[in-house]
């Protein structure tokens, strides 16, 4: 075992931002690859994770402890903030998902052609926090990170974005705010009702805490605690429990993001560039979902269980809701945002059925996405790239001038609407079967979900049909000259990423058993 | 027989598949046709190994266990008993046939390599389907063959039409693949498995009763999907446009393999129907219906293919009136003989379209029997075959289905005799048009008329045998036969027989037996005289699109099907999506940006505050003091 090897994971990219930003503006050639070397590293060290990761225990592992800031208040006991890391079989499929996509996505920075200095400084620097809010065990921590992402997304979309690029990037700004600011609530809620028992042992006094650990088990809640367990406390009327829950669901479902607070992600997708769009579909979205997972979950079981109904009713919405939407569309990329909100209901759904089949199905299902959302999103920037334009009425028989770039579009779509062999439909299979096998949700809400399935395969072959078959023509003819198959570059960023997607379709009892353990300790509390 | 060698029936197309697939555009025409069919020839002789060295008892071997998660296992598996044999036979070897068929067909085609590439991963799934052990794999084949279907329907993707069509075919198996999805889901919840050995095991165990609503519903959900992917009422049309495929596709896919794995299905879980009367009799019902719906639009077409499809989708309807009585065996048998004569017709089909330039329109056929002599016979054979004509071997597999559904249910019994009649009047009114009478195309085209090289009538003379003898499996009694198809699948039955012996009862006295049979060739011989009056007699030529009124105009649009799905499903689907988009979407963002400019405003009326005066601020101050005193010394 490495010492600290969490640590390294999360804060070497800082390194690699701070080397780009002190190099001089000439250096254009060296951002790039020293983007590339810290999210290789990345890479590789997920990688060493993994392989010391065991699939025996449901505990954290590796965890890393350190006071952070230890504040006397006096009377009011000691304010005690923790560096606490750790992974668990929740936690490290999205890491190794993490790891992957931003590599990916640094290769496909390599078309950003201004202020590339700021550019790589930020993305790293994204990297980082990414892999802290995936990691941290303390939620001042996690908070911190989670605050972290929006700086360089907001600039990333803002600085490099396309013509409404400010108006998205302050959707998206201020929407993400908004459920921060929520979190924030539940989180200084969260910290006056808890203590950490073994600290106030040891100084005497009560030491408050934000470790996410304690903050699970319900004897460590100061017996009239606003949050505490026995649910006596009620603010306007609704058990403090209960509202603290919504709070927290509703920040993460505004990342995830669930039907009505989605609109702030088309609009960041059609606006970013082709690699923020990569980074925010095939990991930002994940945060959510992982929120829930690790946050909202299993600290306010109660809730959880008592909401599920509600909840997986607003995942189906998403999902139904998002798959209309994405049939509606004639930008490609409004499209796959779209279809982006339609998948990630699955995960919801999944979640919500508090079965085994449907966490792991989550959590399968937010891998999966992450790897074929990643997928849509280069696919349209290679048509993008040579044409500066995405409409899928613009085109057709497109395979006759680029037959590999249809291939892999194929492909991808086909593994996007659920064809099993890809990693789509066992998220799918399993998310929707969590949702049939649970008896706190109607059979009928789950049929409903399927729909998704059939509208996934109306508007991608739809989509497919429109833009690659029928007779060559472009709307625009002066683009035909451009219309050139894949370069060596997107072959590598692409065909590695179907790889995986299939790899994990036929072989999903691997990510299945990373996870397994980890969901049934979960489980265990709502029985 | 080493039961490893079993992966290699799936794997050997899979290995075509990859090599062609990812060889295309290198790999040599002459080669890539060989590899296709030897794979597919390959698959077949394991497939006659296994057959060999079947014992008897279903032989389950495991790979690997490829998803175990909370109670739940679904191992990756095959299944080898009496029913994954007879469709291995049936789905390889008419594989086979039409693979090398392909070779001659396809020859000119720029797409060659790539043809073969589909038509074996089509194979590779549709193996997967039937060996699967459990209903995660056959869903998965399942899915896989839907996946086929739609490129190679769509397999000339310059033609919007087609590529329409494939889109149809796979929209519209997929509402079919939910049903069946919820189907596995509910079986899961219930028996705990997807095993099919487990789930039978226990479905029969006793703790079920007849009609359990938990079963009926297991059934009905599962039947959803046979409707899809066996091109049934209400999910049928999309066979007949599936026809836009290159024809050996049709005659592969969409006949003889990929449109049965709906009576597989049944079939396989027949336990579980036997188990729910109820289901049956919906199966039943729509079987008959569509039987009958399907060859009444059949009697007007005049696409050569499209006979051919609508008669596709009738004879599917019969195998599901057969499994609707309980006539297991006999839907099976139907299964096998239409395999034989459909594919036969349909190779046959493409070897006049071969001849004719690409022409399927009937009308500007004729007289091609001089022209295409072993086209003809063999066409004759599986038309004669298709008619239910003794002794071939439509005959007796239509005519257990009808007997069965005699001992069930008499009115039944008579729609299904005037089905067949209808079946044999468009069939010989095909035959006539097509290979009789005077020659009606144009000069260019009846200078090219050639019979087809070798490898095309090869396989059609070889099919035309199986037609004409296929009958052979399953002689009954009455006819001296041994039933000899009966025997080797009863094991299969047998807990059905446990759970619900009364399904399995009845019996016909021999009499009545040679009354039907007589019946049934009288009614077809009736038929075949009468179109030989019109067509032969009174030469009557179909007439022209225009010049169709009345009913028949109803008949040959469809029944106006299409359009109603259009109205109603269609383009519904698209406006809803429309609405959502621009006035739901419209909706959520005026009051994202409304609580925007909210605050926009209140902060603008807030700001005026912040004057940076003194004089204003200590008036401001004074004020608030003097709130605060009266609040406390007033109010108190």
């Amino acid at each position: 075992m490495i010492p600290h090897l969490l640590s390294f994971l999360t804060f070497h990219p800082l390194v690699g931002s701070v080397v780009i930003a002190l190099l001089p503006n000439s250096q254009k050639e060296a951002f790039k690859w020293i983007a590339v070397f810290f999210c290789a590293c990345q890479v590789v060290v997920s990688a060493v994770v993994y392989y010391f990761f065991s699939t025996q225990t449901a505990d954290f592992q590796m965890v890393e402890k350190a006071d952070w800031i230890t504040l006397s208040m006096g009377s009011l006991g000691t304010v005690s903030i923790d560096f606490i890391l750790g992974v668990d079989g929740i936690s490290l499929p999205l890491i190794m998902l993490s790891s992957v996509v931003m590599m990916v996505g640094v290769f496909s920075s390599f078309s950003i052609a201004k202020r590339e200095k700021a550019y790589y400084s930020l993305y790293l620097l994204l990297t980082t926090s990414i892999m802290g809010c995936f990691l941290a065990l303390d939620f001042f921590l996690f908070f911190l990170f989670f605050e972290f992402m929006l700086l360089p997304m907001y600039f990333l979309i803002g600085l490099w974005g396309g013509p409404r690029r400010e108006y998205a990037s302050i959707k998206f700004f201020l929407y993400t705010l908004v459920g921060s600011l929520l979190i924030l609530i539940v989180m200084i809620g969260l910290y006056i009702s808890v203590i950490d028992p073994y600290e106030s042992e040891l100084a005497k006094t009560m030491v408050h805490t934000f470790d996410l650990r304690l903050m699970t088990d319900g004897r460590n809640y100061l017996p009239d605690s606003i949050l505490t367990p026995s649910g006596e406390i009620t603010l306007l009327g609704v058990p403090s429990r209960m509202l603290a829950f919504w709070l927290l669901f509703i920040g993460f479902a505004i990342k995830l993001p669930i039907v009505p607070l989605h609109t702030w992600l088309p609009d960041a997708h059609v606006e970013a560039p082709t690699p923020v769009s990569v980074v925010l579909a095939g990991v930002l979205l994940k945060i959510g979902g992982y929120g829930l997972l690790r946050i909202a979950y299993p600290i306010f079981p109660d809730a959880a269980a008592e909401y599920a109904f509600t909840l997986a009713i607003l995942g189906v919405i998403s999902i139904v809701y998002g798959g209309f939407n994405a049939l509606a569309q004639n930008d490609l990329k409004k499209m796959i945002a779209y279809s982006s909100v339609s998948h990630m209901g699955f995960v919801v759904l999944g979640i919500a059925s508090l079965t085994a089949e449907g966490l792991n199905g989550a959590v399968y299902q937010m891998v999966s996405h992450g790897i074929l959302s990643s997928l849509l999103f280069l696919l349209v920037g290679v048509l993008y790239d040579r044409t500066h334009n995405r409409l899928i009425d613009n085109y057709r028989g497109l395979i006759s001038y680029m037959p590999l770039y249809t291939i892999i579009t194929g492909i991808t779509f086909f593994a996007s609407l659920g064809l099993p062999g890809f990693s789509g439909f066992i998220g799918e299979l399993f998310t929707l079967m969590g949702g049939f096998q649970s008896d706190r949700l109607p059979v009928w809400l789950t049929a409903l979900g399927t729909l998704g399935i059939i509208l996934a395969a109306a508007y991608f072959l739809w989509t497919f049909q429109r833009m690659f078959f029928g007779k060559p023509w472009a709307k625009n003819p002066t683009e035909l000259p451009f219309l050139s198959d894949l370069n060596r570059l997107e072959k590598w960023m692409l065909i590695p990423l179907v790889l995986m997607s299939f790899a994990l379709g036929i072989f999903p009892g691997w990510l299945f058993s990373l996870s397994d353990k980890t969901v049934s300790h979960l489980l265990k509390i709502f029985e | 027989m080493n039961s490893s060698l079993l992966f290699l029936i799936p794997l050997l197309p899979l290995i075509g598949f990859i090599i062609n697939g990812i060889g295309f555009r290198h790999v040599p025409k002459s080669l890539a046709g060989v590899i296709g069919s030897a794979a597919s020839l390959g698959a077949f002789a394991i497939s006659i190994l296994a057959w060999n060295a079947f014992e008897g008892q279903p032989q389950v071997v495991k790979l690997f266990d490829w998803i175990s998660i909370g109670q739940l296992t679904i191992p990756f598996a095959f299944q080898i008993d009496q029913l994954s044999l007879l469709m291995l036979m049936v789905v390889t070897g008419v594989g086979s046939l039409i693979h090398i068929y392909s070779m001659g067909y396809m020859h000119h085609d720029e797409g060659f390599g790539k043809f073969f590439a589909f038509l074996n991963l089509f194979l590779f799934f549709m193996l997967l389907l039937v060996m699967g052990s459990n209903y995660v794999i056959m869903f998965i084949g399942w899915e896989g063959v839907g996946l086929c279907s739609y490129l190679l329907i769509g397999f000339w993707n310059k033609v919007t039409n087609y590529n329409n069509a494939a889109r149809k075919a796979f929209i519209m198996n997929r509402i079919g693949d939910l049903g069946f999805l919820l189907g596995i889901f509910m079986i899961i919840q219930t028996f705990g498995s997807v095993e099919y050995l487990e789930v039978f095991a226990k479905a029969a165990n006793g703790s079920f009763s007849i009609n359990d609503t938990v079963i009926v519903t297991i059934t009905a959900l599962l039947f959803v999907g046979a409707m899809g992917k066996s091109a049934q009422i209400p999910l049928y049309t999309w066979l007949p446009d599936a026809m836009a495929g290159p024809t050996p596709v049709s005659a592969l896919i969409h006949a003889a393999t990929m449109v049965t794995a709906g009576i597989y299905m049944v079939i396989r879980s027949n336990v579980l129907y036997s188990l729910a009367p109820a289901t049956l009799g919906v199966v039943g019902g729509i079987g008959l219906l569509t039987a009958v719906v399907a060859a009444s639009i059949g009697l007007y077409q005049n696409d050569i293919k499209k006979v051919l499809a609508y008669s596709t989708v009738s004879q599917l309807g019969y195998m599901f009136l057969a499994l609707g009585v309980g006539a297991y065996t006999s839907a099976m048998f139907h299964v096998m003989t239409h395999a034989f004569f459909k594919a036969l017709l349909f190779l046959g089909a493409g070897s006049v379209i071969h001849a004719m330039s690409d022409e399927q329109d009937i009308r500007n056929m004729g007289g091609l029997r001089k022209h295409l002599p072993v086209t003809f016979w063999t066409f004759f054979v599986a038309t004669l075959a298709i008619s239910g004509i003794f002794p071939l071997s439509g005959f007796f597999s239509k005519d257990e289905i009808l007997a069965h559904v005699f001992e069930h249910n008499q009115i039944m019994w008579g729609i299904g005799l005037f089905t067949s009649m209808m079946t044999a009047f468009y069939m010989f009114r095909l035959l006539f048009v097509t290979f009789f009478g005077e020659f009606r195309g144009t000069h260019d085209q009846k200078h090219h008329l050639h019979e087809s090289p070798a490898t095309m009538t090869i396989p059609l003379i070889i099919l035309a045998v199986l037609s004409a003898a296929g009958g052979l499996l399953n002689i009954p009694h009455v006819l001296g036969g041994g039933e000899s198809l009966a025997h080797f699948m009863a094991p299969l039955f047998e807990l059905s027989k446990q759970v619900n012996p009364d399904l399995f009862e009845g019996h016909l006295e021999h009499s009545t037996e040679y009354i039907l049979m007589g019946v049934s060739v009288g009614a077809a011989v009736l038929s075949i005289l009468f179109a030989y009056n019109l067509f032969m007699g009174k030469k009557v030529v179909p007439a022209a699109d225009k010049d169709v009124t009345g009913f028949p105009k109803v008949l040959q649009n469809k029944y106006y099907v299409d359009e109603f799905y259009e109205a109603v499903f269609v383009n519904p689907m698209r406006k809803l999506s429309d609405l959502l988009y621009s006035f739901g979407e419209f909706l959520i963002d005026l009051v994202v940006n409304g609580t925007g400019r909210l605050v926009q405003f209140l902060s603008g009326r807030l700001r005026l505050l912040q004057t940076g005066e003194t004089g204003f601020y200590v008036f401001a101050m004074v004020l608030g003091i003097l709130v605060i005193l009266a609040w406390n010394l007033l109010l108190k």
